[in-house]
């Protein structure tokens, strides 16, 4: 498919998609959070774009941050400061975990591009004064952005944002649902491919490619084979090895609950309330992040409910090394997991280094067990 | 030398100290027959409405402390591990986690909690430990939300925290079933601000060359304040230790022997190891004379108004120490660098605290620009001992000293 391709190709190369957005006489604003409100940058006439580690060595982040920071944090710090990410005119920061923030810092420290704001959204989300913080916070974040680009952000233009970034949602959401509901229309490297191009692409570019992908393969029968249908879970899962090992000893991801996945265009922004409330509404009633609080279960129901929706067979946990909130997480969300009698597997895993032969064996090992 | 003199170097109110930490302990453990309820809290949490609600704060920080110190780390936090959580979490989360279901440590647990109150101005994983902690005991958890303060409090912040003590009082009200009292708040919150006054007092009493006390005893004697915070016990107690610290100074009694070297420790104590670096740095005459660490809990003072505590402590609360960005926190070291005249930073990079140590090059790199004092970073853990190696630490530490040497020649 050769819409597909203008995926594989973005996710390539990062700095070859910044060209082609830089020739459009746009600017690029970077982030490493799905809590984000991408709306208001997009509506600002920035593209968003969620950054990623480009797995190179650590050498210049070794000077700012220890080797018991995760992978994620250490990598992408790694391209910034050895100009991977000059494309870059501007960073958020929307306070995801203590390694995010200490990175916050050290990244305004460096003062390496244009733009930069901490956007200090709540942790907690329960509560009225919580919500009222957060729109708060996303009014000073607007303010931010007409200073930065001396042009305002009218209702209208944030509605239209709303609408473009509301619709790769609900195309992305159809893949997922065709995905679950015919296990194999679509290979896991190419809806990896999809998911992660759609952050780092133009949106409007994505917004156009979306709708033909899912008229093809709306077209194609199930196929024959039945792989054991597996959920995955964790922070970011950011390897396309993972997807193919998978499928390799037997298994088809239908559903994750990753930032880098489902976590990240669940839920649409409502579309008819006043826009910055509209945006907080949907960063409060998305699935959550375990960096944020809701109650001290919420995580546990949500994983149970999406494993029943797609009828898992098992869970994955893929836990990025020395990430605190996801580990903190996990022995309760076994333990749900368990008590319905779903069968899970964690793998810890750097972004750093990918798969070798031992993830296969493991997988092979976990999917004939359930 | 002779054991007179090490008798008179000692500090007599460590007794006193124990004394009273003992008591509290044991009010603590015999809680539920007198009827009295317990709220584990946070170390960077506002205890002072607990105290004016009769509430026993309990600080499972506090318990890590004593865990590391007694040595019992490394057994709890394997326990921790074995339930599935990861050896790369925090030691104090870790051991208390495990301690709650195989009631171990040095005091055989802690007493149950009939609520949770959870600040996160000190760093994230507090919330995730206290959801631990939510679910085992299934009691009612307060989160106080302390927006990070990258580069300044702003009003939405302040808007938003003090909407939050608000219904800090409410959450009490409700689980207490008692009526908020004002009046006590406003004693209580008066002695915390005398104790904390106090507590800023002890600590720059170091500034004296010899230095009355070392950091080593700053982080013993930082369990009142930390724990007893708004009672007239912590402050009558500073009182007594202000005044022998003054004395010591007057006789010109010392901590270290034959103090020639100053230095200033940065993160939390190495707790398993605290006999072992005392006394390897005063073997080369160095007192560590100050830390980042024991002041955190006065640091804020300025932002509190004694006057009007409840409608003051939003802020104080909110930019604390770790709360700050690292260009902030750089700023506080060389402040105490000068103060406390250091001639040296050990900076401790504490694989279980993460906002405390991510930062640490960056404000080493400002120091070394902007003084000319020899940096030391050591790897270790504050209370698992397994990521900790003496001899490597050792080699450095003898290393990094032999250039203060050098340079202060």
């Amino acid at each position: 498919m050769k819409e597909i391709s203008v995926f594989y190709d973005a996710i390539k190369d990062v700095s070859k998609v910044a060209s082609k957005i830089k020739a459009k006489h746009k600017k690029i604003i970077g982030y490493l959070c799905s809590y984000v409100p991408e709306e208001m940058i997009y509506a600002a006439g920035f593209v968003p774009m969620r950054l990623f580690s480009s797995k190179s060595d650590i050498v210049l982040a070794e000077q700012h941050l220890q080797a018991y920071c995760c992978s994620l944090v250490r990598g992408v710090l790694e391209d910034s400061l050895s100009g991977r990410l000059d494309f870059l005119d501007g960073t958020v920061f929307p306070h995801t975990c203590d390694s995010m923030q200490r990175l916050s810092d050290i990244w305004r420290m460096n003062g390496k591009y244009e733009f930069f704001a901490d956007v200090v959204l709540p942790a907690k989300l329960n509560t009225q004064s919580a919500r009222n913080y957060m729109k708060d916070v996303l009014r000073k974040f607007k303010t931010d952005l007409e200073t930065a680009t001396g042009k305002e952000i009218t209702d209208t233009d944030l509605r239209k944002s709303i609408k473009k970034l509301n619709l790769i949602r609900k195309n992305l959401a159809k893949i997922y649902a065709l995905q679950s509901q015919k296990p194999g229309i679509i290979k896991g490297a190419d809806l990896y491919a999809i998911v992660k191009g759609s952050m780092v692409m133009d949106r409007d570019e994505v917004a156009d490619l979306l709708p033909a992908i899912l008229t093809n393969i709306e077209k194609i029968d199930a196929p024959p084979k039945k792989g054991k249908r597996i959920i995955v879970s964790g922070s970011i899962c950011d390897s396309p090895d993972i997807h193919t090992a998978i499928e390799k000893a037997g298994g088809i991801i239908v559903g994750d609950d990753l930032c880098t996945g489902q976590r990240w265009f669940e839920g649409e922004t409502p579309i008819d309330e006043d826009p910055i409330h509209a945006i907080a509404t949907r960063l409060i009633e998305r699935i959550i992040c375990p960096a944020k609080h809701f109650s001290p279960v919420l995580r546990g129901e949500n994983l149970i409910a999406l494993a029943k929706k797609n009828r898992a067979d098992g869970v994955i946990f893929m836990m990025l090394k020395f990430c605190d909130p996801h580990a903190f997480d996990y022995p309760y969300l076994k333990e749900f997991l368990d008590q319905e009698g779903i069968k899970s597997l964690a793998v810890e895993m750097d972004d750093q280094t990918q798969n070798s032969g031992q993830l296969d064996t493991r997988f092979e090992t976990f999917i004939h067990m359930i | 030398m002779s054991d007179k003199h090490a008798e008179k170097r000692k500090i007599k109110s460590a007794k006193k100290m124990r004394d009273i930490m003992t008591t509290y302990y044991l009010d603590a453990m015999t809680a539920e027959q007198n009827n009295k309820q317990v709220a584990w809290i946070t170390s960077g949490g506002p205890v002072e409405p607990l105290v004016a609600m009769d509430i026993i704060p309990i600080y499972p920080e506090n318990h890590g402390a004593m865990i590391g110190a007694s040595k019992m780390g490394e057994d709890l936090c394997i326990k921790a591990e074995d339930m599935g959580y990861s050896s790369d979490l925090c030691s104090y989360a870790r051991a208390d986690i495990s301690c709650s279901v195989v009631k171990g440590g040095p005091i055989g647990g802690l007493p149950k909690p009939d609520m949770l109150v959870c600040c996160n101005n000190i760093c994230g994983t507090v919330l995730k430990w206290y959801e631990v902690q939510a679910r085992f005991y299934n009691v009612p958890l307060f989160i106080l939300d302390t927006p990070v303060c990258h580069t300044g409090y702003s009003p939405e912040i302040a808007k938003y925290v003090q909407a939050q003590i608000d219904e800090y009082i409410i959450f009490l009200e409700k689980v207490t079933k008692r009526k908020f009292d004002y009046d006590k708040m406003a004693r209580v919150g008066k002695l915390a601000y005398e104790g904390q006054l106090l507590w800023q007092k002890v600590l720059n009493t170091t500034a004296h060359k010899p230095s009355p006390m070392s950091a080593f005893d700053a982080f013993f004697f930082l369990a009142l304040i930390v724990t007893l915070r708004g009672t007239q016990v912590a402050v009558d107690f500073y009182k007594e230790l202000l005044e022998e610290m003054e004395q010591r100074i007057k006789k010109g009694i010392s901590m270290v022997p034959n103090e020639k070297y100053r230095l200033l420790w940065d993160n939390l104590p190495v707790w398993y190891k605290l006999k072992w670096l005392s006394k390897k740095f005063s073997d080369h005459n160095a007192c560590l004379v100050a830390d980042t660490y024991t002041s955190a809990w006065c640091g804020a003072i300025k932002y509190t108004d004694e006057n009007n505590f409840l409608g003051s402590i939003a802020e104080a609360y909110t930019r604390i120490y770790l709360n700050i960005g690292v260009d902030q926190m750089a700023d506080q070291v060389l402040d105490m660098i000068k103060f406390y005249g250091a001639n040296g930073l050990v900076m401790h990079s504490n694989r279980s605290c993460k906002p405390y140590s991510f930062g640490q090059m960056d404000i080493m790199k400002i120091v070394r620009e902007k003084t000319n004092i020899p940096v030391l970073m050591i790897e270790a853990d504050m209370v698992d001992p397994r990521n900790f190696s003496q001899s490597q630490v050792e080699t450095r530490i003898d290393a990094f000293m032999e250039i203060i040497k050098q340079r202060s020649r």
